[in-house]
């Protein structure tokens, strides 16, 4: 039941996009096509799951060693290892597939929401309604937050998609309607605080 | 100078090197600043504590009553008051908070730790319940000798407008708090005249103890 | 270029908040007052400034095959100290900004000057244009936070200017960060494109 909570808090509750603030970057710079924005989605689903055992697991030897100064640099020094894995990989197997994510791969390793996550669920920092903070309910809350941050992705590109084909004010046009659309997306999912 | 060959030796080395490097430096600067943060962190909790509680001197080992946490206080042998952490399920999420009680059971003063109440609404509890306006200030009451609920339900505490269940919370939150510290000997029960005297932890004469706070109330300060 | 346009150029033409959007996550993250925007600020730009410098002085003995690794361990190496400063010696700092502070190791600005500039130009003008951005950065996030303390609750550097019942609450949560970012960037280009 404790994971379903984490789910849904993840996704609506407290998504990371409009609550937390993490992932804004490529939000803003690759929302402009809902494909695209789909192929990024799901980039991020695959790199964050993976990225967050990997690091949870090396954050254990870590914290046994004493050497939780070297959290920061370790975990983006093993994120950008990972996405550079993943793309010789999938080159080998799917070049199909690699040629979808194109260069969003290589674009994942900046993307704040994927060390954001690592962290937090290294530090167990997030609501766990209950269930122990560990690897699974870790993984469970970083698959649960990378599909809220397509979710997000998706709805913005559906909107900027439409957007395209307005007039806007001069000083309006480009990022400072994308920021004002995000904003009202985010009230509208201010609408779900308070269900889980 | 020309910019160094990218062939595998250079490669290696200068990893390596620069690995090592950052590592040192890193080492160095943890060293320098791990007394620093770690007086901060007690300082933290020191002042928190100070904040809830009457004037004392030492602290007790926290123990654990019905659940929670409590942390009694002592002037110079004298019982003078407890903490205890509670938490309450709000309106949108846990409300966790730390309540200080006198030796005679009355609210000290409170402290909201954690809570993801309705901003402008919920969020208010933070200083609601010590304001001095109407029936809505806690701090002086005995939760057991008045009635500790929110005026919908009959209370004589006059909760946030608009936001009667963050207040039916916090209150329960609090309700808890006296419960776990009403059940310790040390507490003097003006009202009904009785007093129990247990043993008095003696002091340390040297200032205040630094008791190693559990682990919840760590994470907060 | 001359050194002093290097340090404008940071300031106003690039400036990494309103002209090049980049570090967008702490820009809507540590916004909430205007203290809060500018500590974040002043924090990226040690960071900036501190690896532009470094990276400079070493840019010759750093293969170019390896070059983004070791770019990030420096980085991440002066993220980590400005960290445990923070953490040391201002601690209600270190509260409000919380995961932003390791964050900056993946904000965009700092990684970008050092391929774009730092790996290119001698330490002095890398200083400066470290120093131009991360002024640039501060003054953006400053300015924002400003704009968002004032509006929600009346305040500004925590001196009362109005009761903060008038305040418009939205603009201290998360939304008015978005809203608020997208005005300024929006008067920001009308004070450009007029120019």
């Amino acid at each position: 039941m404790a994971y379903f909570l984490i789910i849904i808090s993840a996704i609506l509750v407290n998504n990371i996009v409009f609550t937390q603030f993490l992932g804004i970057c490529p939000f803003i710079g690759v929302s402009k096509k809902i494909d695209t924005a789909i192929g990024m989605g799901a980039a991020v689903i695959f790199v964050l799951i993976l990225s967050t055992i990997v690091t949870y697991l090396i954050n254990l030897l870590l914290v046994k060693f004493q050497l939780e100064f070297l959290q920061t640099i370790v975990f983006i020094l093993v994120i950008a290892a990972l996405v550079q894995m993943v793309e010789i990989i999938l080159k080998k197997i799917s070049p199909s597939l690699y040629q979808a994510l194109g260069v969003f791969l290589p674009l994942i390793t900046t993307n704040c929401c994927i060390l954001g996550v690592a962290i937090l669920v290294a530090q167990g920092n997030y609501k766990t309604f209950g269930a122990e903070a560990g690897l699974l309910t870790g993984t469970i809350f970083a698959f649960a937050t990378a599909v809220g941050f397509a979710l997000a992705l998706v709805l913005f590109a559906g909107i900027r998609e439409q957007l395209s084909m307005v007039k806007l004010p001069k000083g309006m046009e480009g990022s400072p309607i994308a920021l004002i659309v995000a904003g009202l997306l985010a009230i509208a999912f201010m609408g779900f605080s308070g269900i889980v | 100078m020309k910019r160094l060959e990218s062939n595998l030796l250079n490669m290696v080395l200068v990893l390596t090197i620069s690995a090592l490097f950052a590592a040192g430096a890193l080492a160095g600067v943890y060293m320098l600043t791990e007394e620093p943060i770690r007086l901060a962190k007690e300082n933290k909790k020191q002042e928190a504590l100070k904040v809830v509680l009457p004037e004392f001197t030492c602290l007790s080992e926290p123990e654990i009553v019905n659940d929670l946490v409590v942390v009694k206080a002592y002037n110079n042998d004298e019982f003078v008051g407890a903490a205890v952490e509670s938490s309450a399920v709000g309106f949108s999420g846990e409300i966790k908070l730390i309540v200080g009680f006198d030796a005679e059971g009355k609210i000290v003063n409170y402290s909201v730790l954690e809570q993801y109440e309705t901003p402008g609404l919920g969020t208010k509890i933070v200083d609601w319940f010590k304001t001095d306006k109407n029936r809505q200030n806690i701090c002086g009451l005995n939760p057991s000798q008045v009635n500790f609920t929110v005026d919908k339900d009959g209370g004589d505490i006059d909760a946030i407008t608009a936001s009667t269940i963050s207040s039916r919370a916090f209150l329960a939150a609090v309700q808890a708090a006296y419960q776990a510290y009403a059940n310790n000997p040390d507490y003097v029960d003006s009202y009904s005249g009785a007093s129990a005297q247990a043993d008095v932890l003696p002091c340390d004469t040297d200032s205040l103890q630094t008791t190693v706070l559990p682990d919840s109330i760590d994470k907060k300060f | 270029m001359n050194n002093l346009k290097i340090f404008l150029n940071g300031l106003i033409k690039e400036n990494p908040t309103f002209v090049m959007l980049l570090g967008m996550c702490p820009t809507l993250g540590t916004t909430t007052s205007a203290i809060n925007g500018m500590g974040m600020g002043l924090a990226t730009a040690f960071v900036l400034i501190c690896s532009n410098v470094v990276i400079a002085a070493l840019k010759n003995l750093i293969p170019d095959k390896v070059h983004i690794p070791v770019y990030i361990v420096i980085i991440a190496t002066f993220v980590t100290i400005i960290q445990m400063c923070i953490e040391a010696y201002m601690p209600a700092l270190y509260e409000s900004l919380g995961l932003f502070i390791p964050l900056i190791v993946v904000n965009c600005i700092v990684l970008g000057r050092a391929e774009a500039f730092a790996a290119k130009n001698n330490v002095w003008s890398s200083f400066l244009d470290g120093a131009g951005s991360g002024l640039g950065f501060t003054f953006g996030l400053t300015l924002l936070g400003l704009v968002r303390e004032l509006l929600g609750t009346g305040k500004a550097f925590s001196l009362t200017l109005f009761p903060e019942n008038y305040g418009i609450l939205i603009f201290v949560l998360a939304p008015g960060a978005f809203l608020a970012l997208g005005y300024l960037i929006a008067i920001f280009n009308k004070l450009n494109t007029k120019q």
